[in-house]
C-alpha cells in the first residue's frame, strides 16, 4: 500500500510556522529602523546560509573536507556577471543563467571531484584548496591578451534583477507600501533560501542522503553492502558545487558587481567554520552558525569600536581585526571542547515513527 | 543468469601475499547452495584474509573465484555485494552514530535505485521505494530479533545485538552467500544457541551461509562442511566429523605431532 | 630573457628556502599524519621577529658589524619560533591526538588565522621593508649571475639540512624520532616519551622555518604579514613531491620546486605565446605587431599556479611522491 510519508501536523506546531512566516515577512521592515545596512546584512545572511548549506553537503553528509569550496562560488557569480553585464554587451535573464551556473559550477565540482576524491582526508583538502586558489588566480589574471574577467577590477553594471521592467534595485511603492531595493532582494533571497533548506531537508532523508551518511561513518563498511563510494562522493561534491554556483549567481544579481577579491581562501574558511560551528550534518545548526558568523563582526563593528573609543579615546583594533582573531580563536576552541558543534547532530530526530514490527 | 549446479562458489587456487607473510597458499574449496560452510583454523591461519580477497578488498595474487557459474575477477568490494555475496566483520563495523533501523536501511542501498531526482522531488514512485525500503528493514530488525531496538544507535546496543544487527544488515542486500566473521564472538551459550537458531532459519530461507568460527560446538552443530586453513593453506576439507578427528588439525590447534592415546593405563 | 641556467639559479636558491620549511612539514606529518597548517605563519613570525630586532639594533646605532646584527635576529626569531611551535603543540595538537582527522586539521587553520591576525596587530597592514645589509654583488658563473646572497641562502640551507640529517641519524633523539615515526605505540612501549620527540618534531621544524622566513626577507628584501600562507602551501607542495615523511624527499622536493618554478615563470611567456599561431584575429594580430611579437596566453604573474598544479599532479598521479612517503603505521 502506498503510506506517503507527511505526517498529520499538530497544531502548536503549525502556530510557530505561522508566527516565523510573519516574522521572516516583517523583518527586513523592522532592520529597516537600524538603516538600510542592516537589511543588506540580512541578505548576507541568507547568501551564506545557501552555501553552508551546499557545502555541508560535502563536508557534513558526505564528510569529505573541502578548503576551495568559494570556487563553486566564483564560477556562478561571474557567470551570471559576463552574461547580464556591459563587459561582453550580453543580457540574459536571471531564470536563464541560474540553470547555468549551477550547471557550470556543477561541472567543475565533478572536474575536480573525478580524479581528487579517492585521496585520503587531508590531502583532498589541500588539494581543494589548490583548487580554489587557481580558481581566484585565473580570475585575476584572465584579463589579457584577452579581456575574459577583467582582472582584479572586477565586473561592474551588472544586471539588477528584474521581473517584466520591475527592477529590483530601484526602491518602488508597491501596494501603498514603500519597498528599498534591498528590501525587495530580501524576499527574492528569502524564496531561493527556503527552497535550497528544502531540498537539502529532502536529500538528507533519502536514499542518497543515507549512502553519504554510511560513507561518513564507515567507508570500509558502506563498500561491503555495496554502496558505490566513488560515484556518491562525487554526487556530493557535484550537489555541492551546484548549491555554490547558484549561490554565486544570485550574489552577483544582488551586488551587482563582482571582483576576485571576494572569492579567496578566507572565504572558504568562514563558510567551513559556519558548517563546522553549528555542527556537521545538522541543517538547523548549520543555519544558525551562518546568521551567526554573518552577525558577529557587525556586532562587533558596533560594539568594540565605540567602546575601544569610550575607554582609550581610539580605535586600537579595528573590527575587522578582531573578527578573524575571535574566528580563528573559535575554530580552535570549538575543536577542542565542542567538536560537534553549537547544535550537534545527536540533537536532529529523524521522523522515523516507531512502529510495531510486521511479522 | 545463475547455471543450474550445485556448486555456488568455487575457489581454485588462490594465494595471496602480504609483504614478506605468504597468506594464503593454493586454497582450493566449493561451497555447494543451501549449505552452511565453515572456515576454521588456529590464529593468524588467514580466515579473514580469505575473506577479505573474496568480498573484493584485495586481490588475489594467484587462482580466481567463480560464484554462481562467473568469475570474480578484479571486483571491487562493492560490485561482489552487488553480485550477491554479504559480510559480517571480524570486530563489527556498524554505522555507530546511526540507529538500528538506518543500518539495515543503507542494506537495502543496492537493491533500490532512487538518485538525485527521487530525493528532490519525491515523486511516487520513489515514495513507494523508500516505504517498501522502511518496511523491509523492520522485518529485518525482528528476523533477527532487534525489532525492539530500531531506533537506537547501533552504538548503544548490547553487543550480542551488535552482532545480529550486523548480520540483519547483511540480509538486506539479498545476497545468495552470506559470510560471516565470527559472529559467535563474545556470546555465551544463550546467545549462541539463539544465533544457531537465527542460522538455521537463514538457511532454511535459502541463503548459502560461509562461517568463520572458533566456537567449536557451534561448527560442529551446525556445519554441514568445513574448510580447515593452517598457516595460509589448506589441511583438510570435508563433513565436521571427518575434520573434527582428522590428527592433522588436532595437531594445528594443539602444535606439533599429537599421538592420540586411547589405550588405557 | 634570462638564461636556463640563471632560472636554474635562481630556483635553487628558491628552492633551498622551499627544502627547509618542507622539513617542518614532514616531520611533523611523518611521525603525527598532521598537515601543520599554521607552519607557513611560524616562517612569517620568523621573519617578522627578526626584522624587529634587526632595525631595533641598527636604530640604536649599534657598533656592530651587519653579520651579527643579522645573527642576533636570526637567533632571537629562532628562539621565538620554537617556543611558539612548542606552545602551539601543547595547547592545540596534543589534546586532539586521538580525533577523528577532520579536528587538529581545522584547529590548525584556526592557529593559522590567529598568527597572521596576531602578526597584523602587532606589525601593521603595510609591506615592511628589509634594509639591505648584504650587498647583492653578483658572480660570473658560467654566463649566469649568482649573487653573495643567494651563494650564502644555498650554503646556510645545506648547512642546516646537513645538521638535521646528523641529528636523526646519529643521536638518540633523531632514532626516537624514526621509531616513533614509524611505529607510535611501539616506540612509546620501548621506554621512548612520544611527547618529547613530537614536541621536538615541531621545535626543529620551526627552528628552520625561522631561519627560511629571514631567509625569503632577505631575499625580497620585504616581510609582510599574509607572506607565510602562499610559501607554506608551496613548502607542503615539495614535501608532498618529495614523499611526505621522508626527510631526503622533502630536500629533494624544495630544490625541485623551486626550480620548477623558475623555469616556468622564465618560460611560460615564450611557451603561451599566441603569436606564432595562423589563426589570429586582426585585433589580436594588431596587438602581436605593437608588442614585438610576444603575446603570452600565461605570464609570470601565472607563477604561483605552478605549484598548485604540481601539488594537484603529484596527488593524482603519485600521491607517495618521488622518493616514496614514510607514515606512521596506524595499527
Amino acid at each position: 500500500m502506498n503510506r506517503p510519508r507527511a505526517k498529520s501536523i499538530p497544531p502548536k506546531v503549525w502556530a510557530g510556522v505561522v508566527l516565523l512566516a510573519l516574522a521572516l515577512a516583517l523583518l527586513p521592515f523592522v532592520a529597516a529602523f537600524a538603516g538600510q545596512a542592516w537589511v543588506r546584512i540580512l541578505n548576507f545572511a541568507m547568501l551564506y546560509i545557501m552555501l553552508a548549506l551546499g557545502l555541508n553537503i560535502v563536508v557534513g553528509f558526505a564528510g569529505l573536507l573541502d578548503l576551495g569550496y568559494i570556487a563553486f562560488y566564483a564560477v556562478g557569480a561571474y557567470i551570471y556577471a559576463l552574461l547580464a553585464s556591459p563587459h561582453f554587451g550580453i543580457h540574459l535573464p536571471f531564470w536563464v543563467i541560474l540553470p547555468l551556473s549551477a550547471g557550470i559550477a556543477c561541472a567543475f565540482g565533478v572536474l575536480l571531484g573525478a580524479p581528487t576524491l579517492k585521496l585520503r582526508g587531508d590531502y583532498l583538502a589541500i588539494v581543494t584548496l589548490g583548487f580554489g586558489e587557481i580558481i581566484r588566480i585565473f580570475l585575476n589574471n584572465l584579463n589579457a591578451p584577452l579581456n575574459i574577467t577583467n582582472g582584479p577590477q572586477g565586473v561592474n553594471l551588472i544586471d539588477p534583477f528584474r521581473i517584466g521592467g520591475f527592477s529590483f534595485a530601484r526602491p518602488e511603492v508597491v501596494l501603498g507600501v514603500a519597498f528599498s531595493g534591498p528590501q525587495k532582494y530580501y524576499y527574492l533571497l528569502l524564496l531561493i533560501t527556503i527552497g535550497v533548506v528544502m531540498v537539502n531537508l529532502r536529500l538528507q532523508n533519502s536514499r542518497l542522503g543515507r549512502a553519504w551518511e554510511a560513507i561518513r561513518e564507515d567507508e570500509i563498511a558502506a563498500k561491503a553492502m555495496g554502496i558505490n563510494t566513488r560515484n556518491v562522493k562525487l554526487l556530493a561534491f557535484a550537489m555541492g558545487a551546484s548549491f555554490g554556483g547558484i549561490a554565486g549567481a544570485v550574489f552577483s544579481a544582488t551586488q551587482q558587481f563582482v571582483s576576485p577579491e571576494s572569492f579567496g581562501l578566507f572565504e572558504s574558511i568562514i563558510v567551513l567554520a559556519m558548517v563546522v560551528l553549528g555542527g556537521m550534518g545538522n541543517i538547523p545548526g548549520v543555519i544558525l552558525g551562518a546568521i551567526l558568523l554573518t552577525l558577529l563582526p557587525e556586532v562587533l563593528r558596533y560594539t568594540m569600536e565605540p567602546l575601544q573609543n569610550a575607554l582609550f579615546g581610539r580605535v586600537i583594533l579595528d573590527a575587522e581585526t578582531i573578527r578573524l582573531l575571535v574566528f580563528g580563536v573559535a575554530l580552535v576552541a570549538i575543536m577542542l571542547y565542542r567538536p560537534a558543534g553549537l547544535w550537534p547532530s545527536a540533537v536532529r530526530k529523524r521522523e522515523l515513527e516507531v512502529k510495531g514490527g510486521t511479522a | 543468469m545463475s547455471v543450474n549446479s550445485a556448486v555456488l562458489l568455487a575457489a581454485t587456487s588462490i594465494g595471496k601475499r602480504f609483504g614478506g607473510v605468504q597468506a594464503l597458499t593454493d586454497v582450493s574449496f566449493s561451497i555447494e547452495r543451501g549449505e552452511i560452510y565453515g572456515l576454521i583454523g588456529p590464529n593468524g591461519a588467514g580466515k579473514t584474509s580469505l575473506f577479505n580477497v573474496l568480498t573484493g578488498i584485495y586481490s588475489p595474487d594467484s587462482g580466481k573465484f567463480t560464484f554462481d557459474g562467473a568469475p570474480l575477477d578484479r571486483l571491487k568490494p562493492n560490485q561482489v555485494a552487488e553480485r550477491g555475496i554479504a559480510r559480517t566483520f571480524q570486530n563489527i563495523r556498524l554505522f555507530q552514530n546511526l540507529s538500528a533501523l538506518e543500518n539495515v536501511m543503507i542494506g537495502r542501498h543496492i537493491r533500490t535505485h532512487a538518485g538525485v531526482f527521487g530525493a528532490i522531488f519525491r515523486d511516487r514512485r520513489t515514495l513507494a521505494e523508500e516505504a517498501g525500503i522502511e518496511s523491509r528493514s523492520y522485518e529485518l530488525l525482528d528476523y533477527v530479533g532487534v525489532a525492539n531496538r530500531a531506533n537506537h544507535l547501533a552504538k548503544h546496543l548490547a553487543y550480542g545485538d551488535q552482532r545480529r544487527l550486523e548480520i540483519a544488515r547483511a540480509l538486506a542486500t539479498e545476497p545468495k552467500l552470506l559470510a560471516l566473521d565470527e559472529p559467535a564472538a563474545g556470546m555465551n551459550a544463550t546467545e549462541t544457541k539463539a544465533l544457531k537458531a537465527l542460522l538455521d532459519d537463514i538457511r532454511r530461507d535459502g541463503t548459502t551461509i560461509l562461517l568463520i568460527e572458533h566456537d567449536m560446538k557451534l561448527v560442529m552443530s551446525i556445519c554441514d562442511r568445513v574448510l580447515v586453513l593452517d598457516y595460509g593453506k589448506k589441511i583438510a576439507e570435508g563433513s565436521a566429523a571427518e575434520v573434527q578427528s582428522d590428527p592433522k588439525v588436532v595437531a594445528a590447534y594443539l602444535g606439533g605431532e599429537v599421538t592420540l592415546n586411547l589405550r588405557r593405563a | 630573457m634570462d638564461t636556463f641556467l640563471q632560472q636554474i639559479i635562481n630556483g635553487l636558491t628558491l628552492g633551498s628556502v622551499y627544502a627547509l620549511v618542507a622539513l617542518g612539514y614532514t616531520m611533523v606529518y611523518g611521525i603525527i599524519g598532521l598537515i601543520n597548517f599554521a607552519h607557513g605563519e611560524v616562517v612569517m613570525i620568523g621573519a617578522m621577529v627578526s626584522l624587529s630586532v634587526i632595525t631595533a639594533l641598527l636604530g640604536a646605532h649599534v657598533q656592530l658589524p651587519s653579520v651579527l646584527i643579522i645573527l642576533a635576529g636570526l637567533i632571537v626569531a629562532v628562539l621565538v619560533c620554537m617556543t611558539l611551535a612548542y606552545g602551539m603543540e601543547k595547547i592545540a595538537y596534543r589534546p586532539l591526538r586521538k580525533a577523528p582527522r577532520l579536528a587538529p586539521l581545522i584547529t590548525a587553520i584556526g592557529m593559522s588565522i590567529i598568527l597572521q591576525n596576531l602578526a597584523l596587530m602587532i606589525w601593521g597592514r603595510n609591506y615592511l621593508t628589509f634594509p639591505t645589509l648584504i650587498e647583492p654583488t653578483p658572480h660570473n658563473i658560467l654566463g649566469a649571475s649568482m649573487t653573495d646572497l643567494q651563494m650564502l641562502i644555498v650554503a646556510l640551507a645545506g648547512l642546516l639540512m646537513a645538521g638535521l640529517v646528523f641529528i636523526v641519524q646519529r643521536t638518540r633523539l633523531g632514532m626516537a624520532m624514526r621509531a616513533t615515526a614509524q611505529n607510535p605505540q611501539v616506540a612509546g612501549l620501548m621506554g621512548i616519551d612520544i611527547n618529547v620527540v613530537i614536541s621536538a618534531a615541531f621545535v626543529i621544524g620551526a627552528a628552520l622555518a625561522a631561519v627560511a622566513g629571514l631567509m625569503v626577507m632577505t631575499y625580497y628584501g620585504i616581510a609582510h604579514y599574509y607572506m607565510g600562507f602562499l610559501l607554506g602551501l608551496k613548502a607542503f607542495t615539495a614535501a608532498v613531491l618529495g614523499g611526505i615523511g621522508n626527510l631526503a624527499g622533502a630536500m629533494l622536493g624544495g630544490i625541485l620546486l623551486g626550480i620548477i618554478e623558475a623555469l616556468g615563470a622564465g618560460y611560460i611567456g615564450d611557451v603561451s605565446n599566441i603569436c606564432g599561431f595562423p589563426l589570429l584575429g586582426d585585433t589580436l594580430q594588431e596587438k602581436c605587431a605593437a608588442n614585438d611579437g610576444q603575446l603570452s596566453l600565461f605570464g609570470s604573474n601565472y607563477q604561483d599556479v605552478f605549484a598548485f598544479f604540481v601539488l594537484i599532479l603529484v596527488l593524482i598521479f603519485r600521491p607517495s611522491g618521488l622518493l616514496g612517503e614514510r607514515v606512521a603505521d596506524r595499527a
